[in-house]
């Protein structure tokens, strides 16, 4: 089987964001990378296809992006998959879902990839299109969202996420493309031996003009913090004088009872 | 403005949030017409021509894909918005490549000509403006108002080609139900409680409070909560006296499940954390410290 795994190296969630000379997105300096959790998942769950016995299994791992995400690609090699490719691009930031999606689909076109993973979206832009819009391109079937996946001889039982806790389970045959929501598995953490090998690893390098990356459908631009909430009440100091004046300001409201309970 | 809006069924009936894509078309004041998946008892109210076929054929995301596209070729609309749901999610981008247009997902606002959304999970946001002559657009649940229109639709009925590749074998629904609904403090725990044995804290002030343990998504997904505790799009929708978000960045899907919490105590390091946008109080403290002394605190006067 021929796998191919789409992974995107994003900033760390908890950093501040500062946006940048163009306002259209922010200031990488000082920012910590890492992979999106969502293809984590992603890459998580086509080793353990790999590992699966029985199963004679090749992994592809492919990311967009300038140098720096050569780090991420090695980190999913640490991981287990067999082979890396990035496409140096240092304009990724600036692509849209559908360039993003057409140099991945250029890339896979033609390799006979039978299942092709990515994360349901990305933490930074959250646009949760590129999977979907790589399926049409090539042409195959597309689930989002899946929690779970079972493989049995040629067909995939995947149960994909609904609203309220439902999911609902669904069977298909290769090729395929999936999308990973949280919680399909818990990704694991590289070996000291991986990393060290991952790191020798030759990785073939493209070009978006390898792939073509097409015209963009959108712009964006703006980029900017939430307006502050005026209202909200920022209490700072030592833990117990903290919540004495949570305490102090729930009285006030009327939402603790001199008892303690919330009325 | 020519709007098609894509309504949604869930279990049989129609989705509460699609009066939001009404209030969305309110706010663009566009004309108005909407195409459904499935026939619902009840259709939505309001004039225009509504498509629709006669049964329902959940699961098929193709043939929903091709529902759409037909209704959008006999109405011509501008522009095609969906949810941003599981429906949304799977047939919005098939039906902007179809279109050849651009599509914004998770639009919570308007910006002159553009349109708002969230960004770097939820501290950022960003305008997005469409390069097509046509777009679709995902509409954020929880973003715009929601609105009552009058009116009767023209409904017309529409059908399309089931999908082979993909069999559908049914809907699990999710176990040991919870109901946080009528709860009147909620104390959850977030990412940023670290591990599952801070868990215990989170939970020794609820009880202190009288009330019950939430959780934000990456709890449940790590295993630290039952599922069934979740707040938020994905999970349940609460309305208590108080909440209190314990490590809880706030992205925007947890912040519309608990929108209508009556007070809103944050508890956070990161002070620019977007859950301050909803908070009352923002108190910027570690976890580890301050939940202890908030439980004993209360515990004093019991």
């Amino acid at each position: 089987m021929n796998i191919l795994v789409c992974i995107k190296q994003v900033p760390d969630m908890e950093g501040r964001f500062v946006p940048d000379a163009s306002g259209s997105w922010f200031e990488e300096a000082g920012h910590v990378w890492r992979m999106n959790e969502y293809d984590a998942c992603a890459v998580e769950e086509a080793v353990r296809l790999k590992e699966a016995p029985g199963v004679d299994a090749r992994v592809t791992v492919l990311s967009i992006g300038p140098a720096r995400v050569v780090e991420t690609i090695r980190k999913a090699l640490a991981l287990g998959c067999d082979n890396g490719v990035h496409i140096d691009d240092p304009a990724a930031a600036e692509r849209d879902p559908w360039q993003i999606a057409s140099m991945i689909a250029g890339f896979a076109a033609d390799r006979g990839f039978d299942l092709v993973f990515t994360g349901i979206q990305s933490e930074d832009r959250g646009s949760a299109q590129v999977g979907v819009l790589v399926a049409e391109q090539l042409g195959i079937a597309c689930v989002t969202g899946i929690t779970s996946l079972v493989l049995q001889d040629d067909s995939l039982t995947v149960e994909r996420e609904l609203e309220k806790g439902r999911r609902c389970q669904l069977r298909l045959k290769l090729p395929v493309l999936l999308t990973c929501q949280l919680g399909l598995n818990t990704p694991r953490y590289p070996t000291l031996p991986n990393i060290m090998k991952s790191k020798r690893s030759v990785l073939t390098v493209l070009r978006p003009e390898d792939t073509g990356a097409g015209e963009p459908r959108v712009s964006s631009e703006a980029f900017r913090p939430h307006e502050r909430n005026m209202n909200v009440v920022v209490l700072e100091g030592d833990a117990s004088t903290l919540a004495l004046q949570v305490l102090a300001l729930l009285d006030e409201r009327g939402i603790i009872s001199a008892q303690g309970g919330v009325r | 403005m020519k709007l098609m809006l894509v309504g949604e069924i869930r279990e049989g009936a129609l989705v509460a949030e699609v009066a939001e894509l009404f209030g969305f078309a309110r706010c663009l004041d566009a004309e108005v017409s909407m195409v459904l998946g499935g026939a619902a008892g009840d259709f939505p109210s309001f004039n225009g021509r509504l498509y629709c076929p006669d049964v329902e054929n959940a699961f098929d995301m193709t043939y929903h894909k091709r529902l759409v596209l037909d209704a959008v070729e006999r109405e011509q609309p501008d522009t095609v918005v969906f949810l941003h749901s599981s429906y949304g999610w799977e047939v919005a981008p098939r039906v902007a490549f179809a279109m050849q247009a651009a599509q914004v997902s998770g639009v919570t606002g308007i910006d002159d000509g553009g349109y708002v959304v969230e960004s770097c999970n939820g501290k950022m946001r960003r305008t997005v403006r469409p390069l097509t002559t046509r777009a679709v657009l995902t509409i954020q649940p929880g973003a715009f108002a929601a609105v009552a229109v009058d009116g009767t639709p023209e409904v017309i009925a529409i059908d399309a080609e089931p999908d082979s590749v993909i069999e559908f074998l049914g809907c699990i629904q999710p176990e040991q139900e919870i109901d946080l609904s009528r709860t009147r403090a909620i104390v959850s725990a977030g990412r940023g409680v670290g591990s599952a044995d801070q868990i215990d804290l989170v939970r020794a002030l609820a009880d202190a409070l009288g009330g019950e343990i939430g959780a934000s998504r990456p709890v449940v997904d790590a295993g630290w909560l039952e599922r069934s505790r979740q707040v938020g799009t994905s999970g349940q929708s609460v309305s208590p006296a108080l909440y209190v978000a314990c490590g809880i960045s706030g992205a925007i899907q947890h912040l519309a499940g608990m929108k209508g919490s009556g007070f809103v105590l944050a508890v956070n390091t990161d002070r620019d954390a977007p859950i301050g946008s909803v908070a009352d109080v923002l108190a910027v403290a570690d976890l580890a410290e301050f939940l202890p002394a908030m439980t004993a605190a209360i515990r004093e006067r019991q």
